[in-house]
């Protein structure tokens, strides 16, 4: 068996991370193939449930990635998804998945670095980590 | 300064005197209509809608059961107005969630007298049949829930009411005050401006206050406090995991019960009633493909998960959802002790005072640094 892979589930927003996801590829950076991105239209309309249903589902981690305070698109979607984040996380701990697999991290549209570094940060901590304790338990219990 | 008025009353007597207070509310126009708990004509107690003073007779406010919400039927009653003036008599946890529906703007006291009871507990509502059956009465359980006693032979107060620290209701205009009164008394409390006028207009005399009502609560608060903390303590011990969370809700049958009982669920539509949950075969055969099979009906705790990232925020612990339960799944202290974190995290209380803004309505853009960790 080969090393422990870590899936992270990537909610980024249209305007700032992702289009720093784009520019890291543009910029020929190569980043883990562990972060599966799903690109959202702001970090602010990351539903809970989304958060939720990918780690039912075995998600190792979930990444939200939005713009800095003050540069969402839409004024202040990123500021809404940081208490929606601390709202989840308190519940999330409460059953095991604790806040070192979900992240909400600011990333600017021209950050592709950061991009870059914090995907390949959160992926070795989950490599240390293991796998999430749901991973195998597939859809039996949820 | 509170205002206490003294109800004295004989044996089998409590109610009638009770009666006489409302009667007398309705009659000098303090108010139009009450709601206040009601032996109904066979048996059971319920909240009932008293419009006129000639009806007064059969109210039972201590009665040990709370059937359903009176939160929900304060949401009924005024969430389109009468614009008629109504005294509500609700236990404190029922307070605590009007108090949370009014920020959601599905209660409004416009024209409601509060009035909370002191609650030394409920009994199921099948219990509390037994309990009838058994001759007993708001007297005989006041009297022994206030030297300690609640159990009766095979069944006691509901879970949540044991754990429950807050007996006596706060955010009211007045009080029906038992804690503290001593035997054959009750007081009623005035405790803003709109229950002063309400309790001269009653026509009771306003007196002595209870001595010794500052102590009995605080110490009732102590000991209900102490078997929260521990039971909150046994039980995220028994479920600090997806998987040992899955086995406490082994028996649940996605009814949605729990959810139509709660309070403060406040959604019109549940989301898991709605056209995102109505998959297609298709995509229960995708999902079962990805492991090999899928439990039905699935997303259990996918439900149970979200209620908490919807609700736990404004939970009063009113166990009303462990009441509601067709398959006896104790759900009270799943949610209360993940309301506990929650609430925590963002120093909020659910039903502490309502110019509290809840907490996912409103946002600061130099708050919660440590979610992201990163500074510009």
């Amino acid at each position: 068996m080969g090393e422990f892979e870590p899936r992270i589930v990537a909610f980024f927003c249209n305007w700032c991370t992702y289009t720093a996801a784009d520019l890291a590829g543009t910029s020929r950076l190569s980043y883990p193939h562990n972060i599966k991105i799903i690109r959202v239209m702001c970090s602010g309309m990351v539903d809970p449930k989304f958060v939720l249903k990918a780690f039912l589902n075995g998600a190792d981690g979930v990444l939200v990635g939005g713009c800095w305070p003050g540069d969402c698109h839409y004024i202040n979607g990123n500021l809404k998804a940081r208490r929606r984040v601390a709202l989840i996380t308190e519940v999330l701990k409460q059953y095991g998945i604790g806040e070192e697999r979900f992240w909400l991290r600011w990333i600017a549209a021209s950050e592709g670095n950061m991009l870059k570094e914090i995907a390949d940060d959160m992926t070795a901590k989950l490599k240390q980590l293991g796998p999430s304790p749901q991973r195998n338990m597939g859809q039996m219990a949820v | 300064m509170p205002k206490f008025a003294k109800l004295p009353f004989k044996k089998d007597e409590l109610n009638k005197n009770l009666s006489g207070f409302f009667k007398g509310m309705l009659e000098n126009g303090a108010v139009n209509a009450v709601l206040v708990p009601m032996a109904q004509a066979k048996k059971g107690v319920r909240l009932t809608l008293v419009t006129s003073a000639a009806n007064t007779a059969q109210v039972d406010p201590f009665a040990p059961i709370a059937a359903v919400s009176g939160a929900k039927i304060a949401s009924s009653l005024t969430s389109r107005p009468s614009r008629r003036k109504v005294a509500m008599v609700l236990r404190s946890c029922e307070i605590r969630a009007v108090i949370e529906l009014v920020k959601l703007k599905q209660v409004n006291l416009d024209n409601v007298l509060l009035i909370g009871m002191d609650c030394l507990g409920r009994y199921e509502n099948t219990d509390f049949a037994k309990f009838q059956e058994q001759g007993g009465t708001s007297e005989s359980f006041l009297e022994n829930a206030l030297a300690g006693k609640t159990s009766m032979p095979d069944f006691d107060i509901a879970g949540a009411c044991k754990i429950c620290e807050f007996p006596m209701a706060d955010n009211v205009d007045m009080r029906l005050c038992a804690i503290g009164a001593g035997n054959g008394s009750v007081f009623i409390e005035a405790v803003s401006a709109k229950g002063e006028e309400a309790l001269e207009k009653s026509g009771l005399k306003i007196g002595e206050t209870p001595a010794g009502r500052g102590e009995a609560v605080k110490k009732l608060v102590a000991v209900r406090t102490e078997a929260r903390d521990r039971k909150f303590a046994e039980y995220r011990a028994e479920t600090n995991s997806f998987e040992a969370l899955g086995d406490k809700l082994a028996a649940c049958v996605n009814c949605y019960n729990c959810r139509v009982a709660c309070p403060v669920c406040y959604c019109n539509e549940c989301v898991f009633l709605t056209d995102t949950f109505r998959h297609t075969g298709e995509q229960f055969m995708m999902w079962a493909d990805q492991g090999g099979l899928l439990k039905m009906p699935n997303d259990t705790l996918f439900y149970h998960l979200t209620r908490m990232t919807h609700m736990s925020l404004f939970c009063v612990g009113c166990g009303q959802c462990t009441s509601a339960c067709p398959n006896d799944i104790d759900l009270m202290p799943l949610f209360r002790t993940c309301a506990d974190k929650t609430q925590a995290r963002f120093n909020y209380q659910a039903g502490r005072a309502v110019d509290e803004e809840q907490p996912m309505a409103g946002f600061k853009s130099d708050e919660l640094v440590e979610v992201t960790g990163q500074v510009k």
